[in-house]
């Protein structure tokens, strides 16, 4: 077939007269081939001394919106050099197509904004700062919003939502159970072992109990499922309200008469400052019972004597303080969660983007919050 | 009806299908979710270049059709075959040469909500084209005033467009490529009427023009009326009639019957004609 060699555009000069012929499948396949003739072809027309111009489309054989698209470059150009033109021979029914496109403004596609990178970098430091001035603000306001949802409810107990708040007690709780005890099992087991390969050089095997109690009881239990709680429910928290707050769901709630805060908040808050402290007990066990085996296993002391000597090392209130911290920490992170959450938007990124940063910034605000709590027991000799 | 016979198979790899063939072909299909069976053995032939409206009642069965057709949807039994090819059998590249050569319209309008409407529609473009960066947002803006939006439209997110704009953003997207099949799943649903009269315009531009084959989901009786080549009806999970307007109007079936002979039916200017 001779026209699948023929050019998708020839141009030819016929005194003063353009003559374009079109042939094949102008259609989105061949875009580059397309687009180059016609570049060329509109060169041909800038080089100017003509007057009329005939385009020839009777061997185009499909057209579809980039075939149009394109023609309707060259027919803009022509226009522009005010060159008189009549095109021949196109199909009837590539007319309609052909219309709208020359209707439409697609010539003139706005103009981006491009953004020089230097200024680029600072406007990026200032955003940076204003949004993290600004994430201070909100969790103000959020923590306030909350609270204010929290006195409703005191004054009218009933509006609570206690099956919702059992609901998210066993998943936060109970389920994460298995994991924090495994995980905190294992955590004992390691500092015993580091502690009597090293306390053994001094003959102080003995004081390894009293570092496991110490150290598991006081900072390391409550950190860990701190840190456990903060990746397994923090993060479905906020991805639970995000995609509400997505679906409108959020919105849907408020327009009948609920607060959100107090629906979709309080119960999993309330149920996260109940789960918490008990995950942190059994993770204390765990750490304990695991440093005790490995103790007795790899360091040679018996039972009677790790829990003799841990009498001996630790006091009630090293216990408390651990137990102590567990609700704020489950505080810190439902707030964080759920503030996250609900500072979604539309899209699918924002989603990914809040629920990374509520996991970070909770884990990041636990750890500070312990080193508070440290100066504070210090300073008042606990 | 006009026929191309070599329209824009970029990959031989997909054979074409002749004139007045079906260029999709149902057999006996039957889908179903746990204890539910949803289509129980339905059969439908939709043809080159034509525009076949789909009605059901809602919650029958259309979505899940489409999605299945579209290979979403895993079925229980039958045949689904697109351009002849038997979706079942296709290689990998087979699949993605067939994909390029249709353009789907979800009811939600599943555009990607963390890019751009200019980025949702450049995204098949991109994978599939080779097209300069200009003539891409040049191609973009128009595909944009096709369907009725404006250029300024085309650097908002998702997020920001209203209802009816979503749909018509879609849309581009499905057009983006210039498909020979066209899926529309409720195209004109939230669109106010006289966008829904453009839209049945720009359908029937694009059939004549690109010898587009739709397939359309849709409840506007309108649509029906205008656009539409023949009109299939499904009712318990079967096509209960098929066929041109006239059809529908003289079917016997209770559903169809009170579907086209319905209060609003006749406010559209249905059974006026009197077609018994
Ligand atoms: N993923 C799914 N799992 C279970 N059931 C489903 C699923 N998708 C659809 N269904 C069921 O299949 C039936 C048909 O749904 P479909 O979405 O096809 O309805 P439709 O005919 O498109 O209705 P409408 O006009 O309202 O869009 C419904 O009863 C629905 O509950
Ligand atoms: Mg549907």
């Amino acid at each position: 077939m001779g026209a699948a060699e023929a050019p998708l555009l020839a141009t030819a000069r016929n005194g003063r007269e353009l003559v374009f012929v079109g042939n094949g499948r102008w259609v989105a396949g061949q875009g580059r081939a397309l687009e180059g003739s016609v570049d060329a072809a509109l060169a041909e027309v800038a080089s100017g001394a003509s007057e009329t111009a005939r385009i020839d489309l009777s061997g185009v054989r499909s057209l579809d919106t980039l075939g149009a698209v394109v023609l309707d470059r060259l027919l803009q150009a022509l226009d522009k050099a005010n060159i008189r033109f009549q095109i021949v021979g196109l199909e009837r029914r590539f007319r309609p197509l052909l219309d709208d496109i020359i209707k439409g403004s697609h010539a003139h596609p706005p103009r981006r904004r491009r953004v020089n990178p230097i200024l680029g970098g600072i406007q990026l430091i200032g955003k940076t700062m204003a949004s993290t001035a600004e994430d201070g603000l909100a969790l103000l306001s959020f923590i306030g919003a909350v609270v204010a949802a929290l006195l409703r409810v005191l004054v009218r107990p009933l509006s609570f939502r206690f099956t919702s708040m059992i609901y998210h007690l066993e998943r936060t709780g109970l389920r994460a159970v298995p994991i924090v005890a495994l995980i905190t099992f294992l955590i004992g087991c390691i500092i015993a072992q580091q502690g009597i390969f090293h306390f053994r050089k001094f003959g102080a095997t003995t004081y390894v109990v009293d570092m496991v109690g110490i150290l598991t009881l006081r900072e390391l239990g409550v950190l860990i499922v701190s840190i456990m709680v903060a990746g397994r429910s923090g993060s479905a928290f906020t991805a639970e309200l995000g995609s509400m707050r997505m679906r409108e769901e959020v919105d849907a709630l408020r327009v009948m008469g609920f607060d959100p805060n107090e629906v979709l908040v309080l119960p999993r808050l309330i149920a996260l400052i109940i789960a918490v402290p008990l995950l942190t007990f059994i993770g204390n066990m765990c750490a304990l019972f695991g440093g005790g085996l490995v103790v007795w296993l790899y360091g040679g002391i018996s039972p009677e004597i790790f829990i003799t000597r841990l009498q001996e090392a630790i006091a009630l209130n090293t216990f408390e303080v651990g137990m102590i911290k567990a609700p704020f920490m489950a505080a810190i992170i439902g707030l964080i969660a759920c503030m996250e959450g609900m500072r979604v938007g539309g899209s699918a990124e924002s989603l990914g983007a809040h629920t990374t940063a509520s996991v970070v910034k909770a884990i990041f605000l636990v750890i500070v919050v312990d080193g508070l709590f440290a100066m504070f027991f210090a300073a008042i000799d606990m | 009806m006009q026929v191309d016979s070599a329209t824009q198979a970029s990959n031989g790899a997909v054979p074409e299908v002749a004139p007045g063939e079906p260029i999709i072909h149902v057999r006996d299909l039957v889908v179903g979710f746990g204890e539910r069976t949803i289509l129980k053995g339905l059969s439908l032939d939709v043809m080159r270049g034509e525009i076949l409206g789909f009605v059901g009642a809602s919650g029958g069965g259309k979505s899940v059709l489409t999605r299945t057709i579209l290979g979403l949807v895993p079925k229980r039994a039958g045949t689904v075959a697109v351009f002849g090819q038997d979706l079942d059998g296709l290689t990998f590249e087979g699949r993605r040469a067939l994909e390029q050569r249709w353009g789907v319209l979800f009811q939600q309008g599943a555009l990607f909500s963390s890019l751009s409407v200019r980025q949702n529609i450049q995204f098949p473009m991109r994978e599939y084209l080779d097209l300069s960066q200009g003539l891409m947002d040049e191609l973009t803006i128009a595909k944009l005033e096709m369907v009725g939006l404006t250029a300024d439209a085309a650097e908002k997110a998702p997020s920001e467009l209203s209802g009816g704009m979503i749909k018509r953003a879609a849309l581009a997207r499905a057009l983006a490529l210039d498909p020979e099949i066209l899926f529309l799943d409720e195209p004109t649903s939230g669109l106010d009427p006289i966008g829904a009269g453009e839209f049945d315009e720009l359908i029937a531009t694009l059939q004549q023009t690109l010898g587009l084959t739709v397939f359309m989901v849709t409840h506007d009786l309108d649509s029906l009326h205008t656009v539409c080549d023949r009109i299939a009806a499904l009712a318990d999970g079967k096509v209960v009639a098929v066929g041109p307007i006239d059809t529908m109007l003289a079917s016997k079936h209770p559903w169809v019957s009170a579907y086209f002979h319905g209060k609003r039916a006749r406010a559209a200017g249905f059974g006026s004609e009197g077609a018994r």
